[in-house]
C-alpha cells in the first residue's frame, strides 16, 4: 500500500458519526446483551473463555491508546498487566476487600506506573522508548519475585468468595460480566479519547512531533496523559487475573505471551481508530483458547506470530484498514 | 504592489534578535545574528545554501533550546519556552519541505493548530474558511499524499496561518514550484500581509524576494552581512560575491 493506486471512493464528505454519549449508550447495551447471552449459555467454560478474550479486548484497547493513537510501542504491557493482577493481591489481602475495589487500585497503581514511565522515558524517541519499557518489565518483576507478601516467586493462592453477588449464579458468572462492563468501558474510552481533541493532537505527533510542536501541540504533555490513561487500562486488564485462575505467580503474569498479544492484537485488527484492537483481540484470543483446548497453550506464541506476519504482508492498516480502503 | 505601510521602519517592533548564533558540535552554523522586525513589515531573508536561514528560523521556533544570545517577540523574552507555546503565542513557521500529518485528512491538518489554540469556537467552520483562503476548500477531505506539490505547501502555509498569526516565518515556501505557481503562494503571502501578518520571507527565487520584501537582510556563512533596502542591499559587493563568487 504505497498509496500509487488510490481507491477512487476517497469520501468528499465528513462522515457523520455518532456523539460520545450514544456511543457510550451503544457500549452499555452491547455489555447487557453480551451478558445477557453468556448467562443464557450458563457454562462455566464459557465464562472463562469470554473472560480470558475479554481480558485481552481491554489490554489491547488500552495499549493502543499510546501505541497506536500516538505511535509509541511499548514493549512493557505486561508489566502493566501484572502490576494490576498483582495490586489485587496486595490489596486484597492488606484489606479484605473484593474485586471491585482492587480494580480500582489497579488503575491508580496502573496509571502512576505509566505516568512515571513517561515522565522518565518520553523525552527518548522510538527505539529507545521501546527498550525502556522493556526494561520496566525486568524491573518490575524483580520486584515482586522478590517481595513475600505477595508470595514472592512461589506465587500465591487467591481463594474466590464463597457468597455470589446478585443476581449471578456462579463466581465465574460474576467475574465474566465485570470484565465485560470493562471490556466495553475500554472500548468507549478508547473510541472518546480518538475522536476528542486529544485524539487529534496524539494522531498529529504520532506523524510529526515537531510539525506538532509548531501548530500548537503541547506534546510532551499530550504524551503522558496518553501514557497515563494506557497504564491505568492495561492494570484494569489484569486486575481480574487472579481470580481467573485462583493462583498467580510472577513468571505467568509477566508472561511474554501479555506483552506480544497486546501489541499483535492491535497491529493486526488495526491501530488507527478504537475497532482495531477490539476485532484483533477477539479473534487472536479466541484462536489461542481454541489452541488450548484442542491442542496445547504450547502453540499460542506460534499462533501469534504466524498471524502477524500474515497480516502485516497481506493487511497492513489491519482488518479495519481493509474494510475502509485506505487509513 | 501596496501593503501594510510601505515604508518600514515606522511601526512598532515585533521581533528583536540579538546575537543569535548556533553550533552543531564545533560547527557555527549561525553565530551573533541581530535582526529587528517591526509590524506589517516584509522582510526577506536570503543567503546561499547552507548559510544559515533555516537554522536561524529553528532557533525563532524553538526547536534549539540551547541556541546563543536572545530573541523578544513583542517586548516578550522566548527564553526557554517551548515550540508549542511559540506558536500560540502568534509565531508561525513552515517547513522548507512541507511537513503534513500524513494520516489525517487536509481539514484535520488545519483543525490542529485551531483545537490547540482554544481561542476558536466553530473549528469546523473555521477551517473550512482557512482552506478556502488557500484553495484548498474542494480537498478538505483528501490525504496529504494525494495533494500535489504547491497543494502541499499551500497547506502548510494554511496550517501556519490558521491562527492568524502575528508573524510568520516562511522557509522556501516557492522552491521547486513552476513561474505560474510561485505566483500563487506570492499573491498568498500579500494578502496575509494585508491582514496584518509581518512576515520574514526566505527564499531562493529571487524573482520573488525582489517582489516582495521591503527590505533584505542577507546570510552568508552563518553571518548577517547586509541589512536594508533591497536595492542597496543587492548591489553591494559583499552580497554580489556571495551569491556569484561561488
Ligand atoms: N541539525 C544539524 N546538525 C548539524 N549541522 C547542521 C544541522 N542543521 C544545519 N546544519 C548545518 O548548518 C549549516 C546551515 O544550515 P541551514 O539549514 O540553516 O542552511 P540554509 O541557509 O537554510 O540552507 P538552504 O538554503 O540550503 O536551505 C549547514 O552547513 C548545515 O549543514
Ligand atoms: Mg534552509
Amino acid at each position: 500500500m504505497s498509496g500509487a493506486t488510490l481507491p477512487a471512493a476517497a469520501p468528499l464528505a465528513a462522515p457523520r458519526r455518532m456523539g460520545h454519549g450514544a456511543f457510550w449508550l451503544a457500549s452499555a447495551l452491547a455489555a447487557l446483551a453480551l451478558v445477557a447471552a453468556l448467562r443464557a449459555l450458563g457454562s462455566e467454560y464459557a465464562y472463562f473463555a469470554a473472560t480470558f478474550v475479554l481480558q485481552y479486548v481491554v489490554l489491547a484497547t488500552a495499549w493502543n491508546i499510546l501505541g497506536g493513537y500516538a505511535g509509541y510501542v511499548n514493549f512493557g504491557a505486561a508489566a502493566f498487566f501484572a502490576a494490576g493482577a498483582y495490586t489485587t493481591v496486595a490489596v486484597g489481602k492488606a484489606f479484605g476487600l473484593p474485586l471491585l475495589p482492587c480494580i480500582a487500585a489497579a488503575a491508580l497503581v496502573g496509571g502512576a506506573l505509566g505516568l512515571g514511565t513517561g515522565v522518565l522515558t518520553l523525552r527518548l524517541r522510538g527505539a529507545y522508548f521501546a527498550i525502556a519499557t522493556l526494561c520496566l518489565s525486568v524491573v518490575l518483576q524483580t520486584l515482586v519475585v522478590n517481595w513475600d507478601f505477595v508470595g514472592g516467586s512461589r506465587g500465591a493462592y487467591v481463594v474466590r468468595p464463597r457468597e455470589v453477588p446478585w443476581p449471578f449464579d456462579s463466581y465465574g458468572g460474576f467475574l465474566c460480566a465485570v470484565m465485560v462492563g470493562l471490556a466495553a468501558g475500554a472500548v468507549a474510552i478508547a473510541r472518546t479519547v480518538e475522536k476528542s481533541r486529544l485524539g487529534l493532537g496524539l494522531a498529529a505527533l504520532r506523524d510529526d512531533e515537531a510539525a506538532a510542536e509548531a501548530a500548537g501541540v503541547p506534546t510532551l504533555r499530550l504524551k503522558l496523559v496518553a501514557t497515563t490513561i494506557s497504564g491505568a487500562m492495561m492494570a484494569v486488564a489484569g486486575a481480574p487475573l487472579p481470580y481467573l485462575g485462583s493462583y498467580i505467580e510472577p513468571n505467568s503474569a509477566f508472561g511474554l505471551a501479555y506483552g506480544v498479544n497486546a501489541i499483535a492484537m492491535p497491529l493486526i485488527g488495526g491501530t488507527s481508530s478504537w475497532a482495531g484492537p477490539l476485532v484483533g483481540a477477539v479473534l487472536l484470543a479466541s484462536l489461542q483458547q481454541a489452541a488450548t483446548v484442542t491442542i496445547s497453550s504450547a502453540a499460542n506464541l506460534l499462533i501469534v506470530g504466524v498471524v502477524l506476519v500474515v497480516f502485516v504482508c497481506a493487511a497492513p492498516h489491519g482488518i479495519v484498514g481493509l474494510f475502509r480502503g485506505q487509513r | 504592489m501596496s501593503g501594510v505601510g510601505d515604508a518600514p521602519g515606522d511601526g512598532e517592533v515585533v521581533l528583536r534578535a540579538e546575537g543569535v548564533g548556533m553550533r552543531f558540535g564545533g560547527f557555527a552554523a549561525l553565530s551573533g545574528v541581530d535582526l529587528t522586525v517591526r509590524a506589517g513589515e516584509r522582510l526577506g531573508l536570503i543567503g546561499p545554501n547552507g548559510s544559515g536561514k533555516s537554522t536561524f528560523t529553528n532557533c525563532l521556533a524553538g526547536v534549539y533550546p540551547g541556541h546563543e544570545g536572545a530573541f523578544a517577540f513583542r517586548g516578550e523574552r522566548l527564553g526557554k519556552l517551548s515550540p508549542h507555546e511559540r506558536a500560540r503565542r502568534g509565531l508561525a513557521r513552515t517547513f522548507q519541505l512541507p511537513r503534513p500529518f500524513r494520516g489525517l485528512t487536509v481539514i484535520e491538518n488545519i483543525r490542529v493548530p485551531l483545537a490547540y489554540a482554544g481561542r476558536h469556537e466553530a473549528t469546523e467552520t473555521r477551517a473550512m474558511a482557512c482552506l478556502e483562503g488557500v484553495d484548498l476548500a474542494g480537498k478538505a477531505h483528501r490525504l496529504p499524499r494525494e495533494l500535489t506539490q504547491v497543494e502541499l505547501r499551500r497547506l502548510e502555509l494554511a496550517r501556519a496561518t490558521a491562527l492568524d498569526p502575528v508573524l510568520l516565518i516562511a522557509d522556501e515556501a516557492m522552491a521547486g514550484l513552476s513561474h505560474a505557481e510561485v505566483d500563487q503562494i506570492l499573491a498568498l503571502l500579500f494578502r496575509l500581509n494585508e491582514a496584518g501578518t509581518t512576515i520574514i520571507m526566505i527564499e531562493h527565487v529571487m524573482r520573488a524576494v525582489t517582489e516582495f520584501s521591503q527590505r533584505l537582510a542577507v546570510l552568508v556563512a552563518g553571518r548577517k552581512v547586509a541589512d536594508g533596502a533591497p536595492r542597496e542591499v543587492l548591489a553591494m559587493p559583499a552580497v554580489e560575491e556571495a551569491y556569484l563568487g561561488r
